[in-house]
């Protein structure tokens, strides 16, 4: 019988890893091969033929899924769904009640929404603004090399490593606003994150105002005054037209962003 | 693999990263999971997988491997309807019927984890899912009802006493 879906062509070769070592063997260098972690973006992608992968290396069984605490620091496993982070602090834990919906926040995955490829539509990556204003690290491995650095480093070469886990240090704050538009589609037309670390650091960072989340200096220079920082933040991105919203508007709409999310760190801290 | 389908055991070869849907209609023949976009969109594939929402279209046959599968079918049969389908007869929740087999699995889910009539609470839980003939307010009239535990004489049709978010809850 015909089956509508390319994932059932031979021509896939499934790989099942049963831990990380195992994960990180299978991936080798990552050649030819397509990581699958719940399989809300890979698998339509195959459906419609925009991705034909030779391997696809599927990380349910790896053992990667979990958070764990150490004192103040948090580490997340790669393949842990985005649904288990909705009850964690801001920024984060509002971050992930953002995405989607309940039945894709169930079967996505962190890393994989911190990995995925460009959207055709729209930039993917919501979890990435949060994680970036609490300064999370991103343990990694390719070629069988095991290395943790900063996440905005890793983002840049987040195709050609395999995304093992992410951790972050408890901030003494944290805030986190959106727009919110609750429905499936909604790839974050934008938000911005903030916390402020137990040492005093503050950081910001945006989802949506470009291919993928970015801290915002300028912002953080003048956070001061919320007013002045948010115009600011315009320095650091540049916003672009897509299916969900327009440049015009993210323009308009990120420095109101900036200011409410510091106004929130101000007054929690 | 093998799959659980409304209580029924089937063993079945394979792609993993197939769909499960794709599996459940073109190789098991279950026709209760609707393919409407296949991208994880309007959410007429919902299924239960151990009694958790998810969309069949994205999830990898190989990730229900071992898994209890819930259709529209392992519901109440005709005779014998559960409280939600008896609400959505009730108020007409169903029109054209495409994304009423998601909506209930969505909406059943949400009262098996105590969801409450609370019309907000209600949207947020079946956010995913498109109606296209646009029947939001009944069957989110449906969804409240059946979280009240209200009966239904399902023998006359019912109008008139609920409330509608359309009308802003006027009788």
């Amino acid at each position: 019988m015909a089956v509508a879906s390319v994932a059932s062509d031979a021509a896939t070769e499934v790989l099942m890893p049963g831990s990380e070592d195992e994960a990180i063997a299978t991936f080798g260098v990552g050649a030819e091969v397509v990581v699958v972690g719940g399989g809300t973006i890979v698998v339509p992608d195959m459906t419609y033929r925009r991705l034909r992968p030779a391997k696809a290396l599927m990380l349910g069984s790896a053992g990667l899924s979990g958070i764990g605490t150490d004192g103040s620091r948090v580490t997340i496993g790669a393949t842990t769904p985005v649904q288990a982070l909705v009850d964690l602090k801001a920024p984060l834990g509002p971050c992930a009640s953002n995405v989607a919906d309940l039945e894709i926040r169930s079967q996505g995955t962190v890393g994989g929404n911190l990995c995925a490829g460009d959207g055709t539509e729209a930039p993917r990556g919501d979890l990435q603004g949060a994680f970036l204003a609490l300064g999370a690290t991103a343990r990694s491995a390719a070629n069988g090399d095991v290395t943790e650095e900063p996440l905005e480093d890793f983002l840049g070469k987040r195709h050609e490593r395999l995304l093992l886990s992410v951790s972050f240090d408890e901030p003494a704050a944290g805030a986190f606003v959106g727009l919110d538009r609750p429905h499936t589609h909604d790839y974050t037309a934008l938000a911005v994150s903030g916390a402020r670390a137990q040492d005093g650091t503050l950081r910001l960072a945006a989802t949506g105002a470009g291919s993928w989340g970015a801290r915002l200096p300028s912002a953080e220079a003048a956070a001061g005054d919320p007013a002045v920082a948010g115009e600011a933040a315009l320095n650091d991105v540049t916003p672009h037209d897509d299916a969900l919203a327009s440049a015009w508007y993210r323009t308009k709409v990120l420095p109101v962003l900036v200011r409410r999310v510091l106004t929130a760190l101000e007054e929690s801290t | 693999m093998n799959l659980t389908i409304n209580g029924i055991s089937h063993e079945v070869a394979g792609s993993e990263l197939a769909p499960l849907l794709d599996v459940l209609r073109e190789e098991l023949g279950i026709m209760g999971a609707k393919a409407g976009c296949h991208q994880g969109g309007c959410g007429s594939c919902t299924v239960l997988v151990d009694g958790e929402p998810r969309r069949s279209c994205l999830l990898p046959a190989g990730y229900a491997d071992g898994t209890q599968i819930t259709t529209v079918e392992g519901l109440g049969a005709p005779e014998n309807l559960m409280p939600i389908q008896q609400a959505f007869v009730h108020y007409y929740a169903a029109q054209c019927g495409f994304c009423t087999s998601g909506m209930l699995l969505a909406a059943q889910a949400y009262l098996d984890r105590g969801g409450t009539d609370d019309p907000e609470a209600i949207q947020h839980a079946l956010a995913g899912h498109v109606c296209r003939c646009t029947g939001y307010s009944k069957i989110i009239d449906a969804v409240a009802a059946a979280a009240r535990g209200d009966s239904f004489d399902l023998t006359t049709t019912a109008v008139g006493k609920h409330t509608t978010m359309a009308n802003g809850g006027a009788e």
